[in-house]
């Protein structure tokens, strides 16, 4: 058990890297505590896999250090670094037992058969696996075979960190939510730090304590999920996390007040850092736009009911403004004029909220 | 519910099918059987003989013979084509230019037409004025395979590895890509040893392909024709005359019609039923799975 640490991680997948687009990882710094649930989120592409190879050792970086605990680990392979892997796709020994599945990484470590048979049952029994303990490996269905690819993690008593590269991916949509929950009961259970690896939010903010959310190879927030939905520090995370996703409207910044459309439009965060020539945006959730009357002038687009609020589309120009609205509420007519919620409505410089620096 | 009128005429279309396999395979067949069972004389008379050519085929000392040897040559390349095939592809680069360098050259033995390579390889072993064969005498073996049947066997054992171990090997290294890297790299973090990633990760997976392999190597080394007539047509004395080889003799040599018929649908029989028994081997467990 031992916290991780990643400084200054740069990987490029290409011989010679030269543009800033050959990186798949771009300066990652990053804290792991010891048996925290963490979730790497990002969409495909965003680098999330390639840091876990790095963390399990899969990858050798380009540049920059691992280390688990205080030990150096960037150079070993991933049997020495007493981590477990889950993958998209379930790997199971097709001609194996599920037995001798769990019990195949204690072998190869030469473990004293007893204990081999008292790790495995233990685990068998944490995963509600031991009515199949005979059965052919091969034979399981997905989320079973999955929960074999864990239960090798769970058997060895070595490990540092189980890491789960979006290990749903295959699973049915009704067994999903049982897998997700049984995780969370590990977690809670065993004290085991996790890492997650999802493209999707619920699979991140239902799983973990702690979000790293990722974009073109760089970390952009780290943070809990109420931090993620309420003070996103950048504007890819407030679009990319919540549904729909955080509005962002260009703005001029005219004497330290931000305005849109001509509005002096108040926000939670000072205008400072403003350059000439930067991009402003204002950036504002959904759930925090109402209808008022006066503000921001609009025409309503059109309205989508999703059950226990509606999501109302309205424009500003050629600007798209979202408004969430309780189930019953009424939807005024076509003209209407928006407020925002100011403190939960921020100043966004260059993609970044404006007072704090990347 | 409008009850659908029933149109019987839709039959018609299967005609075409039909008359391709009559003419291609039943015709000639049913002909072989017509022969196998009957006594020819010359202006085409024919007896009925009933089960005379089995029963004298069966009980011959000389189909047993070359059963025996056709069974021996099957097993002695089998034996080492499979194993060294997975070895070849096991060795082969993935990735990058070397792989396909890799690749045509393991496709050229395919490439060449049997007679050449019985061609090829007389005169390659040629004791006199072959590469081979001259070599081998001059670094004192005593190698002659027109007088000596275990020559003769080797040198054909060495032609068949040569020209199909490719097909082997290209199956396997198929059926090796096809594994994700996903079980190379659960393996690594299990700290499986390569041994144990070969016999718990490639072999079972190569186990489809492997089947594809053993039963086409079988089958057409079975058949096996045109290299050994090429290389000694035979000899020496009956040593390499395989199955099919002395069907040749018996129907176009002797013109033995009958026997020559029943002969070949036993052959036919025997390809069938081992196909069918290396197929239940290898498959063997496939349901539960």
């Amino acid at each position: 058990m031992a916290r991780i640490r990643l400084e200054a991680l740069r990987h490029s997948y290409l011989k010679q890297p030269a543009r800033d687009a050959d990186w798949a990882l771009k300066n990652v710094d990053l804290q792991w505590q010891d048996g925290g649930a963490y979730a790497l989120l990002g969409p495909s592409g965003c680098g999330k896999t390639t840091l876990l190879s790095i963390v399990s050792g899969l990858l050798r970086p380009t540049s920059g250090r691992v280390y688990f605990g205080e030990e150096d680990v960037t150079g070993q392979p991933p049997d020495r670094r007493n981590i477990a892997q889950v993958f998209q796709f379930p790997v199971v020994y097709d001609t194996m037992s599920v037995y001798d599945n769990l019990a195949f990484p204690l072998r190869n470590r030469g473990v004293p058969p007893a204990q081999v048979d008292a790790r495995v049952r233990e685990v068998a029994a944490l995963l509600d696996l031991e009515a199949m303990l005979a059965q052919r490996a091969a034979g399981l269905t997905a989320d079973g075979k999955q929960k074999i690819s864990l239960g090798r993690g769970l058997a060895r008593s070595d490990v540092n960190v189980i890491m789960f590269d979006e290990p749903l991916t295959v699973i049915d949509p009704h067994l999903k939510w049982r897998l997700r929950s049984k995780l969370k009961e590990l977690h809670q259970r065993i004290g085991m730090t996790m890492i997650y690896v999802t493209h999707d939010q619920t699979e991140a903010m239902t799983f973990a304590n702690e979000v790293v959310v990722m974009h073109e190879g760089a970390v952009v927030q780290v943070g809990t999920p109420v931090e993620l939905f309420e003070r996103p520090r950048h504007t890819f995370v407030g679009h990319f996390i919540g549904s729909p996703g955080m509005n962002v409207l260009p703005c001029e910044v005219d004497n330290g007040v931000p305005r849109f459309a001509g509005v002096p439009v108040p926000t939670a965060n000072a205008a400072t850092g403003t350059r000439a020539g930067a991009r402003t945006e204002i950036g504002v959730r959904p759930e925090f736009v109402r209808f008022a009357d006066e503000g921001v002038p609009v025409r309503v687009v059109r309205v989508a009911d999703a059950g226990r609020h509606q999501v109302v589309e309205t424009r500003h120009a050629d600007t798209v403004i979202r408004v969430l609205l309780k189930e019953h509420e009424t939807v005024p007519a076509e003209h209407a004029h928006l407020a925002f919620d100011a403190a939960f409505t921020r100043l966004y410089v260059d993609g970044w909220v404006a007072g704090e620096t990347a | 519910m409008s009850a659908k009128p029933v149109n019987q005429r839709a039959w018609w279309l299967v005609l075409p099918v039909l008359l391709l396999v009559a003419f291609n395979a039943v015709i000639p067949l049913m002909t072989v059987v017509n022969y196998s069972v009957q006594e020819t004389f010359g202006d085409n008379q024919f007896f009925f003989e009933g089960v005379k050519w089995y029963d004298e085929v069966v009980n011959s000392g000389r189909f047993r013979d070359a059963l025996k040897r056709q069974l021996l040559f099957t097993g002695i390349i089998l034996a080492i084509e499979v194993p060294l095939g997975v070895a070849i592809a096991l060795a082969m680069p993935r990735r990058g230019a070397w792989a396909s360098v890799c690749l045509v050259l393991m496709s050229m033995p395919l490439l060449i037409p049997w007679n050449v390579v019985g061609a090829m390889w007389n005169i390659l072993a040629l004791p006199d004025i072959g590469l081979l064969g001259w070599t081998l005498n001059k670094v004192g073996f005593d190698y002659n395979y027109t007088r000596q049947p275990l020559a003769a066997w080797l040198t054909l054992i060495a032609m068949d590895v040569w020209h199909w171990t490719s097909l082997v090997a290209l199956l396997a290294y198929a059926g090796l890509s096809a594994i994700p890297d996903a079980y190379y790299q659960a393996a690594k973090i299990d700290g499986a040893s390569p041994w144990a990633v070969l016999r718990h990760v490639q072999l079972p997976k190569l186990k489809h392909v492997l089947t594809i392999a053993v039963l086409l190597r079988f089958m057409d080394s079975f058949m096996i024709y045109t290299e050994p007539v090429v290389l000694t047509g035979g000899g020496p004395g009956n040593a390499t005359t395989l199955l099919s080889i002395d069907l040749v003799k018996i129907a176009l040599g002797q013109f033995d019609l009958g026997p020559a018929a029943a002969m070949s649908l036993i052959y036919f029989l025997i390809i069938l039923l081992l196909s069918w028994v290396f197929y239940q081997v290898m498959t063997r467990g496939e349901e539960q799975a």
